[in-house]
């Protein structure tokens, strides 16, 4: 059964490229603004580590921890909102990437869940995922991100 | 993008798709015990649709549980809508919804 005191997500998808490359543009700063609105991870990638989402103006957008760590196979981030009080609240999510290569591509693998149902969190969470996971494809595959994810979000 | 645009072309599959929007991360049981339709043919057309990526699964224990993967209806829509230009479609969709509104 789906466990009703828990809301997740899990999105996938294939890229065609290596996963040394993915694992980079997933944690370098200088390939996440490119496809995340501007927006870079502050985190030394070693388990334990801080890990904080920093929005282009500078405000925090999430912070956590870097839970578990193999390069460059998947990570594990504690992950907690830090701008918006209703998310903040919720509390700490777990969001898990995995990357396996599958003949010339990787399949990227993001799961997000915390321990809560109808997650406010979850939901804000999930509908950001799709483009910027469209926009990290378009950016690894052409060598170019999809415009818009290149400027910062409009609130 | 063929086997989106297949996996999407039949009601059955939308619905399942509705099903897991509505409530994701379930198992071929919950997905059979809400729909008019056999396990067999749940479970085939969960596979079409796993196959095309629009259904992820994560094994949990003995059970598999199926999520909704919107990530290629994403790439669908970067491919043949933004591109031509959205902002116009949504203009056009909404003087769409103001005028049907008038004739109630």
């Amino acid at each position: 059964m789906s466990d009703p005191n828990k809301s997740s997500f899990v999105y996938v998808t294939y890229i065609r490229t290596t996963p040394q490359k993915l694992w980079d543009a997933l944690t370098r700063p200088e390939f996440n603004r490119q496809f995340w609105y501007q927006a870079w991870q502050d985190c030394e990638w070693k388990a334990g580590a801080s890990w904080r989402l920093m929005l282009a103006d500078g405000r925090v957008a999430d912070s956590g921890q870097v839970l578990e760590i193999d390069p460059p196979r998947r990570f594990v981030l504690a992950w907690r909102n830090e701008f918006r009080p209703e998310l903040h609240e919720e509390g700490t999510a777990r969001m898990t990437c995995l990357l396996e290569p599958q003949d010339d591509m990787v399949k990227l693998t993001i799961t997000h869940e915390i321990d809560r149902p109808k997650s406010k969190f979850i939901e804000a969470v999930s509908s950001g995922w799709p483009i910027i996971l469209a926009s990290l494809k378009s950016l690894l595959e052409t060598g170019r991100a999809l415009e818009v994810t290149g400027r910062p979000k409009d609130k | 993008m063929d086997a989106v645009f297949k996996a999407l072309a039949d009601a059955s599959r939308r619905e399942l798709l509705d099903r897991l929007y509505a409530d994701n991360g379930q198992t071929l049981n919950e997905l059979c015990a809400r729909l008019a339709m056999t396990r067999q043919a749940v479970s085939k057309h969960l596979a079409i649709l796993e196959e095309a990526n629009l259904v992820a699964t994560v094994r949990r224990g003995r059970e598999k549980l199926h999520y909704l993967n919107p990530v290629p209806i994403h790439e669908i829509g970067e491919r043949w809508i933004r591109k031509f230009e959205r902002g116009r479609l949504q203009a056009l969709s909404e003087l769409k919804r103001s005028l049907e509104q008038r004739d109630e």
